[in-house]
């Protein structure tokens, strides 16, 4: 167990490492999510993300908008993109955004069109698309190509005594290997900031983490609202955690040792020549977070639960680990690897990790996680404020 | 490696609270620590679920509540030894607003 086999995954234009295929319908906006939703079912096998903003934002908020979708399109889990808005400009902004990595890429406006039509040439391309994508194939992949996203959700103590030290293994070797790990969830590091900024490569590292840190929580504290339910959620509770203290230790328990080199933005990219553990500036809603993460890059992700979170992505394997035996009981086809045996000390944490790097490299190598099998594709945008 | 399960886990010796590793009726209990690997015994007042934490030590309102060795939250009532401790007798310190 723990041996690493073969990797492959498919190398896109820009020389990215995906390991997934996806020809992908992205709508700009609402409005356009009918259409984009026909094109999928006329071409089945291509895949439409419905989300539901995109219209009357600005400023900051619309090009958080515009980061997500392009980073997405970009991703390298996708190998072709058909963009659908329902006016040109800012359809064709999100496709130029994605083309620049010199992925296939086409764009398509409704106004003066009509659903129909759109759906008929876009529908063409779409078919194009797809079968220039079934013909790729997988080469091979070290993990320093690809990029890990981490991230917990509904947990409970549980997370913190298993499936989060069990995370911290993958991300221990994946960085060792040369590879990026993503974690984010601002919120949820409260009580335990301190971690994080004592493992910061240097200061100007710390001093972004620490400011960035501090921003989000005068938004939460301004509220003066009581979060007990929020954060910690009504499932934490019932899992046991407490505090967004408590709940924060546990989180934090998932990121591995090694330094965070970087600060990034929600959605934003890192620098591909400096690898290793970044912090992303996100909220604590699984969807939200894990959306952002794969818009930065990220083609692989793991998410601890606790009570049994169901989340997936629509571009993303969202592999599931959980150290609560109820739960890995009671919702088999959510959790991807049972690791309560460690809270009964059957193995060792070494043991693990390993156990979570077999189910990391099958699930590389194209072996659909639980998430992807369900059906769960959550694709949720994180909105900064009101729209105009 | 031959460990007969823990009823309840600390994480490090010195935290002043436990959590169940299944759901626990009142009693003497066997658990151990996570990082030192200390085995111990302590008594549980209350039926508690898997995951739930109980109290090591005697607390008076305001003592801070320690888990992985660090400060995770304050005791909002007096808390005996072997207690129940959830959002009815802690809270957070950081969070203030943030009570039941």
């Amino acid at each position: 167990m723990g041996s690493k086999p073969r990797l492959m995954g498919y190398r896109r234009e820009n020389g990215t490492m995906g390991i997934r295929n996806h020809v992908i319908i992205l709508p700009l906006d609402d409005l356009s999510n009918a259409a984009a939703e026909a094109v999928a079912k006329v071409i089945p096998g291509t895949m439409a993300l419905p989300h539901a903003f995109g219209r009357l934002q600005f400023g900051e908020d619309l090009q958080l908008t515009f980061d997500t979708l392009i980073g997405t399109g970009v991703n390298a889990n996708v190998a072709a993109v058909v963009v659908i808005g329902i006016e040109p400009k800012w359809t064709q902004r999100v496709a130029d955004g994605i083309a620049k990595t010199g992925k296939p890429v086409a764009a398509f406006s409704i106004e003066g069109k009509g659903d129909l039509q759109v759906i008929q040439e876009a529908s063409r391309v779409a078919a194009m698309f797809l079968q220039d994508a079934s013909g790729l194939v997988r080469t091979e992949a070290e993990m320093g190509d690809m990029i890990m996203s981490i991230k917990c959700g509904e947990s409970d103590t549980t997370s913190g005594l298993g499936s989060c030290p069990t995370t911290s293994q993958a991300v221990d070797r994946w960085v060792e290997a040369g590879g990026t790990v993503f974690f984010g969830e601002t919120s949820e590091l409260t009580g335990g900031e301190h971690l994080i900024a004592d493992r910061c490569i240097d200061d100007a590292c710390r001093n972004l983490f620490q400011t960035t840190y501090d921003k989000y929580i005068e938004v939460i504290e301004a509220t003066g609202a009581n979060l007990l339910g929020s954060q910690p959620t009504q499932g934490n509770i019932a899992g046991g955690l407490t505090t967004i203290e408590e709940k924060a230790l546990g989180n934090i328990a998932k990121t591995g040792s090694v330094p965070v080199v970087g600060v990034l933005k929600p959605a934003q990219m890192p620098d591909a020549s400096k690898p290793g553990l970044y912090f992303m500036d996100s909220s604590s809603a699984a969807a939200e977070c894990v959306t952002l993460m794969a818009a930065g890059g990220a083609v692989i992700h793991l998410f601890p639960t606790g009570q049994g979170n169901v989340i997936g992505n629509p571009i993303v394997p969202v592999l599931k680990l959980t150290a609560n035996i109820k739960t890995a009981k009671s919702m088999t086809e959510h959790i991807d690897l049972d690791v309560s045996g460690l809270l009964r000390y059957e193995y060792d944490l070494t043991k693990a990790g390993d156990m979570m790097m077999d189910v990391i490299y099958d699930t590389v190598n194209g072996r659909l996680c639980k998430a992807e099998v369900m059906g769960h594709r959550e694709f949720t945008f994180t909105k900064l404020y009101i729209s105009a | 490696m031959a460990i007969t399960p823990p009823q309840y886990l600390l994480h490090h010796d010195g935290d002043n609270v436990a959590v169940a590793m299944e759901d626990l009726q009142p009693g003497t209990l066997h658990g151990r620590s996570v990082k030192e690997g200390t085995e111990g015994t302590a008594v549980l007042n209350h039926a508690i679920p898997l995951g739930h934490k109980f109290a090591l030590t005697d607390l008076a309102e305001g003592d801070a509540i320690i888990k992985y060795g660090i400060k995770v939250g304050l005791a909002s009532a007096a808390i005996k030894k072997g207690d129940y401790i959830h959002t009815h007798n802690m809270r957070s310190y950081r969070w203030e607003a943030s009570r039941a």
